[in-house]
């Protein structure tokens, strides 16, 4: 029995029975949901610290014969990301409480989040393919339903495109699923890594892990397979899906990360190459469509597309420190990212909109607003020392030293990209902060009356914010960790031997 | 899936749903009239059998793509509700320029 593991599952799984149970008691509810994320987090590092010290974590869900029955793992790659989504659940937590007015949607809106949170903790520990198709799903019909609360016509729109694609992707998935069962016989995904190698045709597993790939790189949003992104993020309000808009994509990222490395590694098949020619047409594409857009969320919502190249183009580098930037950037990008959408739904409370033409003066009426503005925008462009120039530094540099003329391209191509996200910032900032207000001269905010009036907005802008500092001026301890893991896995044997060596 | 009309999407959402079960099921190389039980005298399972796991993957499959279907249905029906339409081709306000 692993305590910390059942902790980070069960913990989210009873919040949400204890959250339907008191529907519609919206106070009790809230002090639940206090007392449950700030546990989940606790767990989470909890977790992180016994990995730390003891190296990967096992579960044997039900004690059956090794092999058959589910197992969760936790090595240092999902415990990262579950301090991750631990921490964003906490901060999306406190921002939804003060965004969201209405006592109805916050309670349909609280049970939803916290099944949520469940899909999100059990992805990121399926030792099983099965049963990481199991997580998504939880994870998606929990996303499904808060992108539809308050069902508006953008809203409903949305989220009928979304709900299609995703369930195209879940039957990619399982079709996948079919396949390597068929040639292995298992799910388990370190036993699938043993006996893959030994199938006797071995352009089968290429057709599975093509499957997976598209499954993923829905999830992820590659180009080509990314519309349904900007079509959904920009609809519902920010306060129900901020932990979505968060770690969904990035759950994709994940999902890719394990899958092409444990179970079928990249290094040298066809889709190394594919996928490197995709990260480069995602980052192009998604910075360009973010320069047509002239709202707030729908230029953040294109460079989610552009930041996810980034990602895709460490992971098709295949080095362990392009790998492992990647991972560094995937931390870097959630908190700022989140950040900026944050940032975005403030102002939109301060001014009513999120139309670049309606809005302005945000300078005038609240500096301190703006000033975390450009915090988290610098460090998503990568303007050194923020947190978005170590990881552009890393991918870079693994990009070069890698050295072959296709990744040296690809790797150019991503720092031309940053200069375009320069500009869309900028675009941003002049419109939202420089230009003069076109509804007239507002009264002046300060930071107390900003913390008066959207409390648990301020606070968790303000806590991601110099979490971001501290991650940009001492960036040594987090990169240290994803090298760390990234070396863990891709060593694959570790992880291989420690899942089929496992004794209940 | 790829028709205009709401409801062909689900049909096609569910069509393909039951073909990838279909496919899975396959995959467990099914044999005529031999269970998969392992009889009183015998120690293991006696070829030719149909391997049982791909099965239970298709029960947990179909419950899941019921709930997602289920979903769906309400949610065309409440986008035909608001926007007064059912042609996908017309549902594009939410990726305008505007």
């Amino acid at each position: 029995m692993n305590i910390a593991i059942v902790l980070t599952i069960t913990i989210p799984l009873f919040s949400a029975i204890a959250m339907l149970a008191a529907w519609n008691r919206t106070r009790l509810q809230v002090v639940i949901g206090g007392i449950s994320t700030l546990s989940y987090l606790a767990s989470t590092i909890w977790l992180l610290v016994v990995v730390k010290v003891n190296g990967i974590q096992l579960l044997n869900v039900g004690n059956w014969p090794k092999g058959f029955g589910i197992m969760l793992v936790a090595d240092p790659m999902s415990s990262l990301y579950l301090v991750l989504c631990a921490f964003m659940a906490l901060m999306a937590y406190w921002y939804a409480l003060s965004y969201i007015k209405s006592k109805t949607s916050l309670s349909l809106f609280l049970p939803v989040f916290f099944s949520l949170i469940f899909g999100l903790s059990g992805t990121f520990l399926a030792g099983d393919l099965f049963n990481l198709y199991v997580w998504f799903e939880v994870m998606l019909v929990s996303s499904f339903v808060l992108f539809t609360i308050g069902a508006n016509r953008q809203q409903l729109e949305g989220s009928l495109k979304y709900v299609a694609i995703n369930v195209l992707s879940s039957t990619f998935f399982l079709v996948g699923i079919g396949l390597i069962y068929g040639l292995t016989g298992h799910l388990n995904m370190a036993y699938i890594a043993k006996t893959l190698p030994l199938v006797s045709n071995q352009q089968l597993p290429s057709i599975a892990a093509t499957f997976f790939f598209i499954s993923f790189g829905i999830k992820a949003a590659i180009f080509p397979l990314f519309f349904w992104l900007p079509a959904t993020y920009h609809t519902a309000p920010i306060g129900l899906t901020a932990l979505v808009v968060a770690m969904l994509t990035k759950v994709g990222i994940y999902a890719l990360t394990r899958f092409f490395t444990i179970v079928y590694p990249l290094q040298g098949t066809f889709l190394q190459t594919i996928m490197l020619i995709l990260a480069a047409l995602t980052m192009v594409i998604g910075v360009l469509g973010a320069a047509a857009q002239v709202d707030f969320r729908k230029i953040l919502s294109f460079h989610i597309v552009s930041q996810i190249g980034y990602m895709v183009m460490g992971l098709a580098i295949y080095t362990p420190l392009a790998i492992s930037g990647a991972l560094f950037f995937v931390v870097h990008n959630v908190l700022v990212k989140t950040n900026l959408f944050f940032i975005a739904g403030s102002v939109y409370r301060i001014s009513g909109s999120y139309k670049l033409k309606e809005l302005g003066g945000v300078i005038q009426q609240a500096p301190w607003l703006a000033l975390l503005f450009a915090i988290s925008a610098f460090s998503l462009t990568g303007i050194p020392p923020l947190s978005g120039f170590w990881g552009k530094y890393l991918l870079a540099r693994s990009g070069f030293e890698e050295g072959s003329s296709l990744v040296v391209g690809v790797t150019a191509i991503s720092l031309m990209v940053s200069l375009l996200t320069l500009f869309s910032m900028t675009k941003i900032w002049n419109e939202v902060f420089w230009k003069p207000n076109p509804a007239g001269e507002q009264s002046k905010l300060t930071l107390v009356s900003l913390m008066k009036t959207q409390p648990g907005m301020m606070l968790s802008i303000l806590t991601i914010s110099l979490l971001v500092l501290a991650i940009s001026f001492a960036p040594e301890s987090l990169i240290n960790w994803c090298n760390d893991s990234i070396s863990f896995i891709l060593e694959r044997n570790g992880y291989i031997d420690s899942v089929i060596g496992y004794k209940n | 899936m790829l028709h205009r009309g709401m409801v062909k999407l689900i049909i096609g959402i569910m069509m393909l749903s039951y073909a990838t079960n279909l496919f899975i099921f396959l995959i467990a190389r099914i044999t005529r009239g031999v269970p998969a039980i392992i009889g009183q005298t015998e120690e293991k399972l006696i070829p030719p059998y149909a391997d049982p796991i791909p099965q239970a993957l298709i029960l947990t499959a179909i419950v899941i793509g019921f709930g997602i279907q289920a979903f769906a249905i309400v949610l065309i029906r409440k986008v035909y509700k608001v926007t007064g339409t059912s042609d996908m081709g017309m549902l594009n306000s939410s990726e305008k320029v505007d």
